[in-house]
């Protein structure tokens, strides 16, 4: 009987089924259907991407103050380099773009201080997030105070009203639809009935509809003294209409939670504020995320409505600087840059979702 | 799509008791020099009649009228609040007060005038339907377009008017559709018809996004009325005035040859007529409760018609539209003002 005690000495795998070429081999060319697949798919790619790389980046011209700096074979980016300014700031006066960037910073600010989660004192900037910045934010932008010249908000645009109106609505209508989320499950029948009514209308009548109403009609319905500005008929309308949509996603993650727990911690002898704010909602809310940021992305891109009742949000602003008859014909231009800043945004907002989730999971994963 | 106009038109006639409530208000011309700023509303961005330039100034043939408003209440034609507005909404905003001048591409029509609780105060852009064409088909009037294929924009009163002229005239014609202007253009180079028609004062910022803006051109036929003008509330005569008289004196100075440039010389001048007009000879302001100096501040800092037209829509701009119908009546045009004595 032979013995070997060594055992074999341990070699490569063998090449074609490691690296790369097996990836290749193994994903994308195994047998002839996919063979053939894959190398029309590239054609498409190439067909694709070859173009638009040509049209976006070679052919484009860059630097220049006019339509006559651009050859008009590719893209014309000049036109978004003489109008940033005004996609960022709408017709905010230049000489005051200075107070729109402190708002910018401490926004910025504000958000990367919630983001990282290293940095401390988290409830204290919450508070001051939600109490105090909107004022600061306010006298800031609209002016009127400490010799601050008054900035009417019919000037304000781009992407800072396209920020302060999603701020805004997301803010406003996170614990506007939280209570009405718990209102619609509550026992009371006045209660219920109302936050139900309140849902199902905001929730059945399209927020075009919503815009118009408040900027068409509500204005005849008011005596003509009583002037509301239009970005805060507009702000409240978005802000009404999202807490709605907002309130049914969170219904969807109360629900979610098994009634005995409710149960467990009111036989604890928990007051009804006690079981939701202590043992309901941290676990429905950690369910929600994806809901709630849905809903967030999808308010973020609803902005873009307020076009219609005339403020000049990034779209709106990118549409009229095309109706300047000195730059008429660069609408691609305006569009892809506009796409690109919202991608931008609603990628973000996405992908701290994502983080969100996975830091929160505790155990609710299969 | 729906039709904005008839939209606007329900809109604003659902409010009608309401609007004609809001009517009666406080003096607009008291409120305005309360205030320190003419608020005028504008369109929110038509090439040439108002759009921001590159600083965030509006510009154009519209807000020039806003601008001479505000020369001659408050002296200073910076003093303006531009409130941009859709169609829709146009006509609420200033019945409900948000505005006190609309200057905003708005057709004079019966409807407007009568049921609106508005008033029209003068024309500031006689437009019209007209066609563009390939230079090389050597067309030259709209006459000859029997059988052409015809591109053009759905949902407007350019459909209807189309064929109604080509009914008309016994001629044949293919319409082919498109839902927005850009889409048009873009059939219209593509070859897809050989005419492309719309308002003239919109054939010409089409024209500027072709690629080779030299080989079309715009025939100098117009089968629409479409007379654009500014709108204030019923109710208020002298603010009414005010409008009104702001657009003639613009008329009137380009009559009487009084620029921009030259108002300050013309001060001295002999000619009964400037003198009346820069208030050098009584003060025809009065009976708007202006000063006498209300048509030198709008010339001085606005401008003359014509200058207004060059700068925004004409020669000047790169829009490039001929004076045309728009020319002083003793050159042509219908551009006629009153005298002021």
């Amino acid at each position: 009987m032979i013995h070997n005690k060594d055992t074999l000495p341990q070699q490569p795998a063998p090449k074609g089924s490691i690296g790369p070429i097996a990836w290749l081999r193994g994903n994308l060319f195994n047998g002839p259907i996919n063979s053939l697949f894959t190398l029309l798919g590239l054609y498409v790619l190439y067909l694709l991407v070859v173009p638009t790389i040509q049209w976006a980046f070679i052919d484009a011209d860059w630097v220049g103050t006019s339509r006559e700096d651009c050859s008009r074979v590719g893209a014309c980016w000049v036109f978004v380099n003489a109008r940033f300014s005004q996609f960022i700031y709408g017709l905010y006066p230049s000489e005051e773009y200075w107070r729109a960037n402190i708002v910018f910073a401490m926004f910025a600010g504000i958000i990367a201080w919630m983001v990282i989660p290293r940095l401390p004192f988290k409830r204290w900037m919450t508070l001051f997030a939600l109490l105090v910045f909107p004022v600061i934010a306010y006298v800031l932008l609209h002016g009127g105070y400490f010799d601050l010249p008054r900035v009417s908000t019919h000037r304000w645009g781009g992407l800072m009203l396209t920020l302060l109106l999603a701020t805004v609505g997301m803010v406003g209508a996170l614990p506007i639809g939280i209570v009405l989320a718990l209102g619609r499950r509550s026992t009371m029948p006045i209660v219920r009935t109302f936050c139900v009514i309140f849902i199902e209308f905001w929730r059945g009548v399209p927020l075009i509809t919503i815009l118009f109403m408040a900027s068409v009609m509500l204005p005849l319905f008011l005596p003509s003294e009583m002037n509301v500005d239009r970005l805060i008929r507009a702000l409240i309308g978005l802000t009404l209409f999202q807490s709605a949509y907002m309130a049914e996603v969170i219904r969807g993650g109360l629900q979610a939670i098994p009634k005995g727990q409710d149960e467990a911690a009111a036989a604890l002898g928990m007051t009804y504020w006690k079981r939701m704010g202590l043992i309901v909602m941290p676990q429905a809310l950690k369910m929600m995320i994806p809901g709630i940021v849905n809903t967030f992305i999808s308010l973020f891109k609803d902005t873009t409505l307020v076009m219609i009742i005339g403020l000049f949000d990034l779209l709106g602003i990118v549409q009229a600087a095309l109706s300047d008859s000195r730059w008429l014909g660069f609408s691609i231009e305006g569009y892809v840059f506009a796409a690109f800043v919202f991608w931008i945004f609603c990628f973000s907002m996405s992908r701290y979702s994502q983080y969100l989730e996975r830091k929160l999971n505790t155990g609710h994963k299969q | 799509m729906f039709n904005k106009k008839h939209l606007a038109l329900l809109a604003s006639a659902g409010s009608l008791t309401l609007a004609s409530m809001a009517t009666a208000q406080a003096d607009t011309l008291e409120d305005t020099i309360n205030n320190g700023s003419v608020r005028c509303g504008v369109s929110d961005g038509l090439p040439g009649f108002s759009s921001p330039d590159d600083e965030g100034n509006w510009q154009g043939i519209d807000v020039d009228v806003c601008r001479a408003v505000a020369a001659a209440v408050l002296g200073d034609a910076e003093a303006v609040d531009f409130i941009s507005l859709n169609a829709v909404e146009r006509f609420t905003a200033l019945q409900s007060g948000e505005v006190d001048v609309l200057s905003r591409n708005t057709t004079w029509t019966t409807t407007r005038d009568t049921t609106l609780g508005l008033n029209f105060t003068g024309v500031t852009f006689y437009d019209g339907q007209g066609f563009m064409v390939a230079r090389d088909l050597g067309i030259s009037s709209a006459d000859e377009l029997d059988g052409a294929s015809i591109c053009i924009q759905s949902g407007t009163t350019t459909e209807l008017n189309l064929a109604d002229y080509f009914r008309a005239n016994d001629m044949e014609f293919n319409p082919i559709v498109f839902d927005t202007s850009e889409q048009t253009v873009g059939g219209y180079q593509a070859g897809r018809c050989d005419v492309l028609t719309s308002d003239t004062s919109q054939l010409a910022a089409l024209r500027i996004q072709l690629e080779d803006p030299e080989a079309s051109m715009i025939l100098s036929d117009v089968i629409s009325k479409e007379p654009l003008g500014p709108v204030v509330r019923q109710g208020d005569d002298t603010w009414f005035n005010i409008v009104k008289w702001s657009l003639f004196a613009m008329i009137n100075a380009e009559e009487y040859g009084v620029t921009s440039e030259n108002a300050e010389e013309m001060l001295e001048s002999e000619d009964p007529n400037i003198a009346r007009l820069l208030g050098q000879d009584g003060n025809y302001g009065e009976g708007m409760n202006l000063e006498a100096d209300w048509a030198y501040n709008i010339i001085s800092q606005v401008g003359n018609y014509a200058e207004s037209f060059d700068r925004n829509v004409g020669m000047g701009s790169p829009l490039e539209i001929e004076r045309g119908v728009n020319a002083l009546w003793n050159d042509g045009g219908f551009q006629y003002a009153p005298p002021i004595r």
